[in-house]
């Protein structure tokens, strides 16, 4: 009888494989977590290099364009004999204005060929990061003057496409930044909240608890309104990341103090006590080990909301304002029924948030379900 | 196999398999299994952690879990002496058939009582929850009928009880409310898996006594799970030891305890310490370790523990079952073997 | 012999939280209620008794794992000074921990899954020495070999062993800076019967080997019988017999023993008509109120007037120390009168 379905030399792995290690292998199984950790990662990657995958600037306006429909881009063109031959080009778009209503009426131009390419000219040589000179853009028309609207135009006939872009840098980044600074005051708080107990234990709790009971929309408002209006727009954005971490980071304290109520009569942490242990490495060696893929997990949840957050704020009208690009300034343009009717593409940044908070929702809850290997 | 006479079996397992198919491979929790309920005794099934003996309780109560699966052998149940038995392995748990036994013709009590009883129900609704499903009566009456379960399994105050949850009550109250409710509609079987596991000796012994007349006064069947040979022996009429997802040895209890055949069984015995023996002795431990499902050692699963090993002859075959008579049946090779030259020898 | 540990008048109180606002009493559970004994160089003493009776507390606040409520722990260390385990901290607190340590009951729950064996076993040794290392790694390959368990075994995470070897592991924690006296809470009670023994023959081993005392905690009295020299029985947080374990468990002073004992089972078939039981009526008084004088009175067959006022204090008789207040009068049955077990 020879059931052995493992091979040895793998069971030996599993032997010695430390948390990380099972974690990942547990993660690696669910799919679709897996993959949207890809996506995720992939949408870090472009708000990184805004500037360079955006083919324009995203402040640049052209009034001759407001409104133009998404230009179509194909890969492939015919020659003049009638061959399908590769060309990377796009077409323009034909303007008449109804005479009656003096609405712009747009219809392809099949004349008009805009030839793109890869690695094409910038508009405008720019500074990446802050300290790389380029005049190049990932791709883009191949002379700089055309115009290109993968996405179609806004009202001022700026390029969606690099706008929504550029604002993936400030929502990606309002998540992240406010999770960190949660990120501390949660395990702060919340660690002491846990490990002390007692009336300190009450106080944090209390206060937890006042924070939550405070409607969530009035409360920004009334930070929000706080802010000076003369600030600059980083500014503003930083006190933005604050006003939603000072409410956000209830739920990580409540998670950490649970954690360290349940570690604290472990047999294991009483056991390092009477290793002779100090207080300080019991924690961080014998019980933070224990839930920081817990708390990891969390903290990719947490950062959808905070997107969400900043995209409902600035939607209002309260939380980032022009000309910063965010996917809430951008979606608080699409605000009319106008936009509805004639211009559904500047819904792109609301395509955008939903993707983007869905991956990271579904990346949450397999790290979630990743978490706890031992279960 | 010979079948003896079978009329008066409630249950007859014949090869019974469960295997379950993890995503790390398969594990054959319960491995051509038989045994046999006589009709109105108890058969012990006696094992360490992992050798199946619960998953063969689940199984006959049509409770497999996922990823779990009955792969082959059949569950003959003979709801009477003489009539045509029904394979119980070829029912769907969720079956009309299950439906209607569980709760009524088999009750099962569970090691953890706590887990078992609802939080949000109380002890009267959940005992009264079987009455009503499976016998037509007024609420009053079966209100009646639930104080006098309760107060049959020694309950005391059972009217108060009926209104209490189950964390109300202590440890062995909650397996009394729990036979209670398992015996509520007078099932002809009882499978109660390591009931007094979680109990203290003196509350352990009362149970066991209660189950004891209980089936003194109801003539009901009883599979009694447990590791502790103890118990086995307070309470057994028939016992089968399982081993590694097999049932290595069964036979009556007496044979079992003063005649075992398999070398596990004896080793088993040898290794328990009692309360009679005096200090000082060196245990008879059984050496190593239950080997991990995935890895499984040839031939019999026992021979890397066994004391009575035969190279060559061991870890070679897998032992098929031999009956030694009186209902006594081993899987050693060894007695394959003696039997095979007893019978060259005549 | 002399005592290696001395606990006089032990208390520990869990105070629960007031039923209301307005009761003026708060009431506390009497987990461990003015407990005394001895435990002696050089020998295993059980500790026994059913979940509720205060055992694991009393090793845990012997371990100071919790706070004593009243009373001493006097150690004498090796180098013979005395100290109050009870009131020690900081660094003496320190070095009494290398020399009493701790077995605990779940193998899964005493090691962190997150840990390898070289860390688990190794943390102890780290704190006290400050090794580190190759040097740590040698310490702790010893370890394993002397437990059972294969040197190499080191890097390998709880999670790759069974129960028993898990158990070994802990067991190897608690040898690692050379103690005198382990406290083993429960430390065979979640292992199978054959693992057990296997368990049971090396703490044995190991006990010679080290010149180890023990303070056994368990509830199976089988295995009691098999490893200990004396037998304290405990009831409510309090002792009700203390005495050597062939006398305890042939001529039991106290009902609450006898009743112990009965309900042991046999493991022989044919005992079973033989056997005459005591059975127990009620149930474990609650240790947050229990009842007055001795809290055994409810169940017992024998009290009498003076038991329901006046709480029996543990005394000398036939050598050993029991708390009743009928001992002297009593002739109870042990193991042997309940059926000699054929061997």
């Amino acid at each position: 009888m020879s059931d052995t379905t493992h091979p040895p030399a793998a069971e030996r792995r599993v032997d010695v494989a430390g948390q990380w290690t099972l974690m990942w292998w547990k993660f690696r199984r669910h799919k679709l977590a897996l993959w949207s950790g890809v996506f995720v990662l992939f949408i870090y990657v472009i708000a990184l290099f805004a500037s360079f995958v955006a083919p324009k600037d995203p402040n640049a306006y052209a009034a001759r364009y407001a409104y133009v429909p998404p230009m179509k881009v194909a890969f492939m063109d015919r020659d003049s004999e009638g061959n399908r031959t590769f060309g990377f080009h796009t077409h323009g778009w034909k303007v008449e204005t109804d005479p009656l209503t003096l609405q712009k009426n747009f219809a392809p131009d099949p004349d008009v060929r805009i030839d793109l390419r890869f690695f094409a000219p910038a508009p405008e040589p720019y500074v990446l990061w802050g300290v790389l000179p380029m005049n190049r853009v990932l791709f883009g028309p191949a002379d700089a003057t055309q115009p290109f609207y993968p996405l179609g135009a806004d009202r001022l006939g700026r390029d969606v496409y690099s706008r929504v872009i550029h604002g993936s840098q400030v929502s990606m980044t309002v998540g992240l930044v406010g999770v960190g600074i949660s990120l501390v005051l949660g395990i702060v708080l919340g660690g002491i909240s846990g490990y002390f107990g007692g009336w300190v234990d009450n106080i944090v709790q209390r206060s937890i608890e006042f924070l939550k009971s405070i409607p969530q929309i009035p409360l920004w408002m009334g930070l929000a309104a706080a802010i000076p209006a003369y600030w600059s727009p980083i500014a503003v954005y930083f006190m933005v990341t604050v006003i939603l971490s000072l409410i956000g980071w209830t739920g990580l304290a409540r998670e950490v103090r649970g954690r360290f109520l349940a570690l604290k009569s472990e047999d294991f942490v009483t056991s390092a006590r009477l290793d002779g242990c100090p207080e300080l490495r019991i924690i961080l060696r014998h019980m933070v080990p224990s839930f920081s893929s817990h708390i990891i997990a969390t903290l990719t949840l947490a950062v959808p909301t905070m997107i969400l957050a900043e995209t409902a704020l600035s939607f209002l009208g309260i939380g980032l304002r022009p000309p910063v690009v965010s996917w809430g300034v951008l979606m608080q343009e699409a605000q009319n029924v106008r936009t509805i009717a004639t211009a559904p593409w500047l819904f792109a940044p609301g395509v955008a948030v939903v993707v983007t908070v869905l991956a990271l929702n579904f990346f949450g809850d397999g790290l979630r379900d990743a978490a706890d290997p031992y279960a | 196999m010979p079948m003896p006479d079978s009329a008066d079996n409630l249950i007859e397992v014949r090869d019974l398999s469960c295997h379950f198919f993890t995503e790390e491979g398969v594990v054959r929790s319960v491995d051509q299994s038989s045994f046999d309920l006589p009709r109105g005794k108890t058969l012990c099934i006696v094992g360490e952690s992992g050798s199946g003996k619960s998953v063969t309780a689940r199984a006959l109560m049509g409770l497999t879990r996922e990823p779990g699966k009955i792969v082959s052998g059949q569950m003959l149940y003979r709801p009477a002496p003489g009539v045509v038995p029904i394979d119980l392995a070829a029912e769907r748990s969720g079956g009309q058939l299950y439906r209607s036994l569980r709760g009524a013709a088999f009750g099962m009590i569970f090691q953890e009582p706590m887990a078992a009883l609802s939080p949000v129900h109380t002890i009267g609704t959940q005992l009264l929850e079987g009455v009503l499903t499976h016998e037509a009566c007024s609420r009053a009456e079966a209100r009646n009928r639930g104080i006098d379960a309760l107060q049959r399994v020694g309950i005391p105050e059972p009217e108060r009880r009926f209104d209490q949850y189950g964390f109300e009550l202590s440890g062995g109250m909650r397996q009394r409310a729990m036979i209670a409710m398992a015996l509520a509609c007078r099932p002809a079987l009882l499978i109660a898996d390591e009931p007094t596991t979680a109990l203290d000796v003196t509350t352990q012994a009362n149970i066991l006594d209660l189950i004891a007349d209980l089936q003194a006064e109801t003539g009901m069947t009883v599979m009694f799970i447990t590791h502790d040979l103890g118990v086995v022996a307070e309470i057994a009429d028939e016992v089968a030891v399982m081993y590694l997802g097999r049932v290595v040895e069964r036979g009556d209890v007496d044979t079992i305890f003063h005649a075992p055949a398999h070398p596990y069984t004896e080793a088993l015995l040898n290794a328990m310490p009692s309360v009679h023996a005096r200090r000082g002795t060196r245990l008879p431990a059984i050496p190593g370790m239950v080997p991990h499902p995935f890895a499984r050692p040839s031939g019999c699963g026992f021979h890397p523990r066994c004391h009575r090993f035969v190279d060559g002859l061991c870890n070679r075959r897998e032992p098929e079952p031999v009956d030694l008579g009186a209902g006594h049946v081993a899987r050693c090779l060894r007695l394959e073997n003696s039997k095979d030259q007893k019978e060259a020898a005549e | 012999m002399t005592p290696i540990l001395s606990v006089r008048h032990l208390k520990k109180h869990y105070h629960l939280k007031k039923p209301s606002l307005f009761s003026a009493a708060q009431p506390s559970v009497k987990a461990v209620d003015d407990v005394s004994f001895d435990i002696l160089e050089g020998e295993t003493l059980s500790l026994v008794g059913e979940s509720g009776c205060g055992k694991t507390s009393l090793g845990q606040t012997i371990m100071r794992v919790h706070a004593v409520t009243s009373g001493e722990v006097l150690y004498r260390m090796s180098d013979g000074r005395e100290v109050d385990l009870a009131a020690a901290s900081g660094k003496t607190l320190k070095a009494i921990h290398r020399e009493v340590r701790m077995i605990f009951q779940d193998p899964n729950g005493s090691l962190n899954p997150r840990m390898n064996v070289r860390d688990i076993v190794g943390e102890p040794i780290r704190m006290a020495e400050g090794l580190s290392g190759r040097a740590l790694d040698d310490r702790v390959s010893d370890l394993l070999g002397k437990v059972g368990l294969r040197p190499e075994y080191l890097t390998r995470y709880p999670h790759a062993f069974s129960g028993g070897e898990r158990q070994r592991i802990g067991i190897a924690r608690a040898l690692a800076l050379n103690p005198r006296l382990v406290v083993a809470d429960e430390a065979v009670s979640a292992l199978d019967v054959s693992i057990q023994a296997q368990t049971l023959n090396l703490l044995a081993d190991l006990k010679e080997e080290f010149g180890l005392t023990f303070l056994f905690i368990a509830h199976d009295l089988s295995v009691v019988r098999h490893i200990s020299d004396r037998v304290a029985v405990m009831y409510v947080g309090r002792m009700v017999e203390l005495t050597e374990t062939e006398a305890l468990f042939t001529r039991p002073r106290h009902p609450y023993t006898e009743a112990l004992l009965s309900a042991v089972p046999i493991p022989d078939p044919r005992m079973r008509s033989k056997r005459r039981r005591v059975r127990l009526p009620g149930e474990v008084a609650s240790p947050i109120n229990p009842p007055s004088g001795c809290a055994f009175h409810p169940r017992c067959r024998f009290a009498s007037e003076i038991c329901k006022i006046e709480a029996p204090q543990l005394r000398t008789v036939d050598g050993g120390l029991v708390a009743c207040h009928h001992a002297e009068d009593l002739t109870l049955d042990g193991v042997d009168s309940l059926g000699v077990a054929a061997e």
